[in-house]
């Protein structure tokens, strides 16, 4: 087995098609030629050495960077390259280092996450009509009931900045739900976490899968990847090396020498050692 | 600094606790009893203070002083009756009152001494002043306060204490250049500066000794509950408070003389500080929290009964003034409080919409031929200077933080150059340069001209109070706007904004839509204010809108406003125009020296209250984290829509 860069074959009905996503930052191509495929309803692990550009590859997917060349699609339709525009097409993402409304209360920053699902305006706002309460009303309600759902209700009315750290990220989390995406990208969600908040951390994952929600990980604790995902691939120096399953990944040859590096007599991570 | 910071209840000087509280008490009894003196001998001194048994403007504020420490003193002792007075029951409460006693009392005489040239001048009343003062606050200083068990004595760096011998000798030097020579008053100014800056340094230094001889703290004990009162009576509290309050900011505003002014303020300072330490201000806090619509009411009944407490229009034109200038700044709080994005010039949406107003004013010096009835004249203000908001920002608001600062910096001044080139010999000629619009008519809404006095339940309102009373109309509805708009859907994503623009456009906010949106909305409403301003003012000049001088509104003071105030706040900017309209104002006898003293003030409450005088919660939370213990849900909830 030379290439497994054929994808294992996925029986769910495509949620995610990003083909060809080349990334190039002046003379530095930070990913190149990535091509990937998310399932309805699956779990899908992205991992790879620091640098590899996996945080470089979701902010192409998120309109952060418009890619050099490739295309990235959500259910069928190409993306428009404005985060914003992402988000209301239906993708939520949250970030490495956590990014809160660090002075606005944990109800508040969920509350901001309903903004693309919401349309109340300014005059709305200003008049304040029965239209405008119900809205309101239906927003924390729904604000509320992912707070329940993250474990973060009692907390509420607590700022942001002052929640610890596991919670601060269960609280990107219900952020990011809050705009009822159909694919969610986590950036390093268990980054800093002791292995019970780590489990923790599994067990919310699976329960937004369970809702219907796709999920794209980027994880460098691999028991976590491995116990969650479907399917893993493996980026390294820009380039996805390989794509499969707990199996074919921990086995590939490349994969141990991206992280453990090539053995010392040995010829450079040849392709035919199998 | 460790965040391990012990308290506790000891004196600063060691008195045993019963003779501080006589030694407190007689002070302050002193000190009130003072009031009723004579101070001085003559007339001369401004304000006439040579009665016996009739206070006068200073004396009022030594009365005053005296009998706040000395109910403070018994509330906090737990004197039955008094008792509501000091919920806090701590000491440092009274030490703040009765510094603002000494405060008083010593500035009256030395301003007496002064002004008059010598101590002699001073009658036994103005003794008894000086000694009871002086008591009052020695006594407090031997009460048992809150103190913090370790301050370690900062030093500043020695080179810093080199600037004023050496400032001095430069001065010197410069003064000895011959002022025909064109560098002398260059250099002369250079070293005084230095030499204040040297002074400064000693400030500073003194500020810090102070501050490890005193080790104020705060010993955290829970405020007792508050007794049950019938809601009827709590609400007749809020408008006692709102009568209070107008009458204190009344007198503020009616002070005739520089020194009554200086007096006012050192005791609305100490007052305020110990008002909030005794409990007294959470305590009222919380009942405005419990009744918005009555607090809402109360307040704007107390500012527009302001007019019938005058019986000139000398004071009136300056409180509509100081409406405007407020209304301007809380516009500018939805731009820098909310949407955290600096404007520095911004006044000139204030300029747009006064010339707006004054093109279809009917004005003979205006271009356009036409008059505009009142409410049309306001919606073209609104609109034309909501449209420059648009055509400014839309470029501009691309970039970010300091970028867009001095990029609104440019476009603001070059609002007033345009102003002035289209005069008619360097452009079109429109706005006849920089001899303005004048002769702005009068408004006349319904029928009710407003540049005639107005007969109100029998108290004849003149022609600034018929302005103050729209202006006010024009306050509440920026008000409404502020507070329904903040706390909604589009004034989290703004908050959002401000805190993290990249997670705001994750979250699917249009991060450039709703600044321009922000943007619009605030200059719209200052376009709205402007629309007064120009009748008001009878003359709209190009020089009424530049970035910095030393009478408000210009961009620095609507900035400077809304950071003194509170960022965020509606109560903040309202309050912070307002101190910042007053002060110049009433100093305008420190002349060349306002400005400085204006820049100090600035840089000393930056320092001890970088969240503002009025901060939202969010704010106090970030500067104060460690001294606010958390709230529990139900009351920081209802904290949380008041605030934002």
């Amino acid at each position: 087995m030379t290439t497994t860069d054929a994808p294992a074959a996925t029986t769910a009905k495509p949620i995610l098609e990003v083909s060809g996503v080349t990334m190039r930052f002046g003379g530095l191509t930070a990913v190149n030629d990535v091509s990937l495929t998310v399932g309805e309803g699956e779990i899908i692990g992205l991992i790879g050495p620091n640098g590899a550009g996996k945080t470089t590859f979701f902010n192409c997917l998120t309109g952060l960077y418009v890619p050099t060349e490739g295309r990235v699609a959500y259910r069928g339709t190409v993306l428009p390259p404005k985060p914003h525009l992402v988000t209301q097409a239906g993708i939520a993402r949250t970030f490495q280092n956590i990014r809160l409304f660090a002075n606005m209360t944990v109800l508040e920053n969920v509350l901001v996450g309903r903004h693309s699902r919401t349309k109340e305006g300014l005059f709305s706002a200003i008049l304040r009509g029965p239209g405008y309460h119900r809205a309101e009303a239906a927003s924390r309600a729904r604000a509320m009931e992912l707070l329940e759902f993250t474990g973060l209700a009692d907390k509420a009315e607590h700022l942001a900045r002052n929640l610890p750290y596991g919670e601060q990220r269960k609280l990107e989390i219900a952020r990011a739900l809050a705009s009822d995406p159909g694919l969610l990208l986590l950036d390093e969600p268990t980054a800093g976490m002791n292995p019970q908040e780590t489990r923790a951390a599994e067990e919310l994952v699976f329960a937004i899968r369970d809702r219907g929600i796709s999920i794209l990980v980027i994880e460098h604790d691999m028991r976590f990847i491995f116990n969650l995902c479907d399917r893993t691939a493996v980026l390294v120096q820009g380039q996805k090396i390989v794509e499969g399953d707990r199996e074919t990944v921990q086995n590939d040859e490349r994969v141990i020498t991206a992280y453990l590096g090539a053995p010392l007599e040995g010829t450079t991570a040849s392709e035919d050692t199998q | 600094m460790t965040t391990t910071d012990t308290t506790e209840t000891t004196p600063v000087i060691p008195l045993p606790a019963r003779v501080a509280t006589v030694l407190t008490g007689l002070g302050a009894a002193a000190t009130a009893g003072s009031a009723l003196m004579s101070w001085t001998w003559t007339s001369e001194f401004p304000g006439d203070l040579t009665y016996f048994g009739s206070p006068a403007g200073l004396q009022w504020l030594a009365l005053t002083a005296g009998l706040l420490t000395l109910v403070l003193l018994l509330g906090t002792q737990g004197v039955p009756g008094l008792r509501w007075a000091a919920p806090a029951r701590t000491n440092n409460a009274v030490l703040y009152a009765a510094t603002g006693a000494f405060a008083v009392g010593w500035f009256s005489v030395i301003a007496i001494a002064v002004d008059l040239g010598g101590l002699a001048n001073l009658e036994p009343g103005g003794w008894v002043l000086g000694a009871g003062s002086l008591l009052t606050l020695a006594g407090a200083l031997g009460l048992p306060l809150d103190r913090r068990t370790h301050v370690p004595l900062k030093v500043l760096n020695w080179r810093l204490f080199l600037i004023k011998p050496i400032a001095w000798i430069a001065y010197a030097g410069a003064a000895a250049i011959p002022e025909d020579k064109p560098v002398a008053p260059v250099l002369t100014a250079l070293t005084a500066g230095a030499v204040i800056a040297g002074t400064a340094v000693l400030l500073v230094q003194a500020g810090h000794l102070v501050n490890h001889w005193l080790r104020l703290g705060t010993v955290p004990r829970p405020l007792p509950a508050p007794r049950e009162l019938p809601s009827l009576v709590e609400v007749l509290l809020i408008v006692a408070a709102f009568g209070i309050g107008l009458f204190a900011i009344t007198f503020g505003i009616d002070t005739e003389y520089g020194e009554l002014f200086i007096g006012y303020l050192l005791l609305a300072g100490s007052v305020g500080a110990a008002l909030g330490k005794s409990g007294l201000v959470p305590r009222l806090r919380a009942l405005t929290v419990k009744y918005r619509s009555v607090t809402t009411g109360a307040a704007f009944a107390a500012a527009a009964s302001f007019p019938f407490t005058q019986s000139s229009d000398q004071y009136t034109s300056v409180a509509a003034n100081i409406l405007i200038f407020a209304t301007v700044a809380l516009g500018l709080n939805i731009v820098v409080g909310l949407a955290g994005l600096l404007d520095l010039g911004y006044v000139a949406f204030l300029g747009v919409g006064a010339y707006a107003a004054a093109l279809v004013s009917g004005s003979p010096a205006s271009p356009i031929h036409v008059q505009f009835p009142f409410w049309a004249a306001m919606l073209t203000g609104a609109v034309v200077s909501m449209v420059f908001g648009v055509i400014i920002g839309a470029p501009t608001l691309r970039l970010r933080g300091d970028y867009l600062a001095i990029v609104t910096l440019g476009f603001g001044e070059i609002f007033r150059i345009t102003m002035l080139n289209l005069n008619g010999t360097t452009g079109p000629k429109i706005t006849n340069g920089s001899n303005g619009i004048p002769r702005i008519p009068d408004l006349n809404i319904l029928g009710w001209d407003l540049g005639k006095p107005t007969n109100l339940f029998g108290i004849e309102l003149g022609r600034f109070s018929n302005y103050y009373l729209l202006m006010l109309l024009v306050t509440a509805l920026v008000v409404l706007v502020f507070a329904r708009v903040g706390n909604s859907r589009i004034g989290r994503a703004w908050v959002a904004i401000r805190e993290d623009e990249t997670a705001a456009e994750a979250m699917g906010i249009n991060g450039f839509r709703l600044k321009l949106l922000a943007f619009a909305l605030g200059a719209c409403l200052a376009g709205l204010a402007g629309t007064v301003q120009a009748h008001v003012s009878y003359t709209v000049t190009p020089d009424q809108y530049t970035f910095a001088e030393a009478l408000p509104p210009n961009s620095a003071f609507l900035l400077a406003a809304v950071i003194l105030g509170g960022m965020g706040t509606i109560s903040g900017p309202l309050a912070g125009a307002t101190l910042l309209f007053l002060v110049p104002k009433k100093l305008e006898f420190l002349s060349d020296y306002q400005l400085l003293a204006f820049g100090i003030a600035l840089i000393v409450l930056m320092r001890v209250r970088p969240e503002g005088l009025i901060p939202n919660r969010r704010q106090q939370l970030e500067f104060h984290e460690a001294t606010i213990p958390a709230q529990p849900a139900g009351d920081a909830a209802a904290l949380t829509k008041a605030g934002a």
